[in-house]
């Protein structure tokens, strides 16, 4: 653990700068508008959640951060998300240099059919890294940064299928880590798990958070009031409020936040 | 009935008098399942008719040509009265050659092409171009045997001048050309059937779409798409009619491809075709070939399952 704490990005809270900064984002599919006129900006180093009834665009927002919206057909965008300074929805913005900088997580685990040595060395292979020594290296810090080093130290040559629910979802977390990314997208990481499972991912992004920018969509309200800096709360493609998670779960400035928090519709 | 006052008639009661008449029916339910146990015996049974037959023949023909010569012996020269000579290596090596170039041909293509169905063509493109594989999988082979002889020999006797008419490279392309579309279409399967979340956790990793495809969908794949190969070669060992056309018919043991062959297969639709008698050596030897072609297919087989299990991934 080490070497964790040595890389680890000492910030003066002062000093925390934008990760990204969206600006009038406008998202179709097809004919259908997703996301309106979307304006926010996510500090690094903090958590920021996202929440929202189902089909408000939440997850449509967060796969637009690392562009991964472009896998499904017909969509198209307007408007700009600078990543550090720099828009993403340039076509000149590489995706591939993009999602070496931004991790996701997804909602449901999805390791690859290899061990699970190999589910974490694969980005750092992709990328080229072939040094047996160092994968190793990187293999046991990642997994130590996902809290999973423990149970699978063992069995680090088994298939991934092999572990549970739970343990795949930290595998995959280790796995996004092994690149060291900047910032870290969760997609409703916990919905497919079961409480404890939940509470040690939930753990986790505690740590996490001195490390990376996490931004996290969740259906869950009182995961967002525990684990986040900043909220925000969208309803039908727009942002309806975005603050402090304290003053967003206190006192909402917005009715349909508060409809909403207090578990009126949604 | 006095709940049933707004209605003329009773559901439950035309139920009761529909199942009076049903009962004698129910015979139907008790008989249908030894009816379709029947069925299914019969293509277990005629499989096993066949390899008895091919075992029983097999023998009668070993009486008359011993095991030793049948493996060892370098010529296979049936047809002479005095002399005859029964080694099957040069038919097996005809065999070989024809099916090693078809591999050489159908294996890379049709892997990229199924590489290029399941990764990158769009749905449309998938839509027009899936069906025109499957129609080139239905042609006769006997249409791809005149393609050879016709179309592909003159052509390749134009870079390789030596090309005999009758030779294993140009059956050897045409059939490689009649099973890619297998390949690649069954690969194309065991591809398209890898969960999309697999490749979303590549590309999250800032993994190229090549990348994706060559090291997450590849892998995933594995299993089905040795058995593709496999099937596809399965079915260039024991393809007739394009080497009997374009193959020729002079089994010998040499390492050239541009000379006249003859395989297993070919060999067989000679005697068929000829005028020996039941119950003759060459009749007999028919039976032989028979067999060793089956223990080929056979054994491509067992590897193919061998293969699947040990390298699947499971997911």
């Amino acid at each position: 653990m080490e070497t964790t704490t040595a890389t680890a990005k000492i910030i003066n809270p002062q000093e925390k700068q934008i990760v990204y900064k969206t600006s009038d984002l406008d998202l179709w599919y097809g004919e259908n508008q997703a996301l309106k006129k979307i304006n926010l900006d996510i500090m690094e180093n903090e958590v920021t959640a996202i929440i929202g009834p189902s089909g408000c665009g939440k997850s449509t927002y967060i796969k637009t951060l690392n562009r991964m919206i472009e896998l499904v057909p017909g969509v198209r965008t307007s408007g700009e998300i600078l990543y550090r300074g720099r828009n993403i929805l340039d076509k000149s913005y590489q995706v591939e240099e993009l999602r070496t900088k931004v991790g996701m997580v997804f909602q449901k685990p999805n390791p690859f059919p290899k061990s699970i040595y190999e589910n974490v060395a694969y980005g750092p292979k992709i990328h080229g890294i072939r040094d047996k020594k160092i994968l190793d290296q990187i293999v046991e810090k990642s997994l130590r940064g996902a809290a999973i080093w423990d149970e699978v130290k063992d069995r680090l040559n088994q298939n991934a299928y092999g572990l549970s629910g739970g343990q795949q979802q930290r595998l995959c977390i280790a796995r996004c880590l092994a690149i060291e990314p900047d910032v870290i997208l969760m997609d409703e990481p916990t919905s497919a798990l079961d409480p404890i499972s939940t509470l040690k991912v939930e753990e986790l992004v505690q740590e996490l958070k001195k490390e990376f920018s996490i931004i996290i969509v969740t259906h869950n309200m009182q995961q967002a009031a525990r684990i986040s800096k900043k909220t925000a709360f969208f309803l039908n493609g727009e942002v309806i409020e975005f603050s402090e998670t304290n003053k967003i779960f206190s006192t909402p400035k917005d009715k349909r936040t508060e409809d909403y928090i207090t578990g009126r519709f949604g | 009935m006095d709940t049933q006052k707004t209605n003329s008639f009773s559901v439950q009661k035309m139920i009761q008098e529909k199942k009076k008449r049903k009962s004698a029916g129910g015979i139907t339910e008790k008989i249908m399942p030894y009816i379709l146990f029947l069925t299914a015996a019969v293509s277990v049974l005629t499989t096993i008719g066949i390899v008895l037959t091919l075992i029983f023949e097999t023998f009668l023909f070993f009486d008359a040509v011993s095991i030793k010569e049948f493996f060892t012996a370098k010529k296979w020269y049936p047809f002479s009265e005095t002399n005859g000579s029964f080694g099957i290596l040069p038919l097996i090596m005809g065999t070989l050659k024809v099916t090693v170039i078809a591999a050489i041909v159908a294996v890379p293509i049709g892997l990229a092409s199924a590489i290029y169905l399941s990764e990158y063509a769009s749905d449309r493109a998938r839509r027009i171009i899936k069906p025109i594989l499957e129609v080139l999988a239905g042609i006769p082979t006997i249409v791809y045997g005149f393609f050879a002889l016709t179309f592909v020999t003159p052509i390749l006797r134009e870079i390789i001048p030596s090309l005999e008419i009758f030779n294993a490279l140009s059956p050897g392309i045409v059939i490689g050309i009649m099973i890619t579309p297998m390949i690649a279409s069954l690969s194309e399967d065991a591809m398209t059937s890898v969960p999309n979340a697999m490749r979303e956790g590549a590309l999250a990793l800032g993994a190229t779409k090549f990348e994706v495809a060559i090291k997450v969908v590849l892998p995933a794949a594995i299993s089905g798409i040795v058995a593709s190969i496999v099937l596809g070669i399965s079915r260039a060992i024991g393809e007739t009619m394009i080497v009997a056309v374009a193959g020729g018919s002079t089994p010998n043991l040499e390492w050239n491809l541009t000379g006249s062959i003859q395989t297993m297969t070919a060999y067989i639709v000679q005697v068929s075709q000829g005028d020996a008698g039941y119950g003759t050596t060459i009749y007999y030897s028919i039976y032989a070939v028979g067999m060793t072609l089956f223990v080929f297919t056979l054994v491509m087989n067992l590897l193919a399952q061998y293969i699947t299990r040990r390298f699947r991934e499971e997911y």
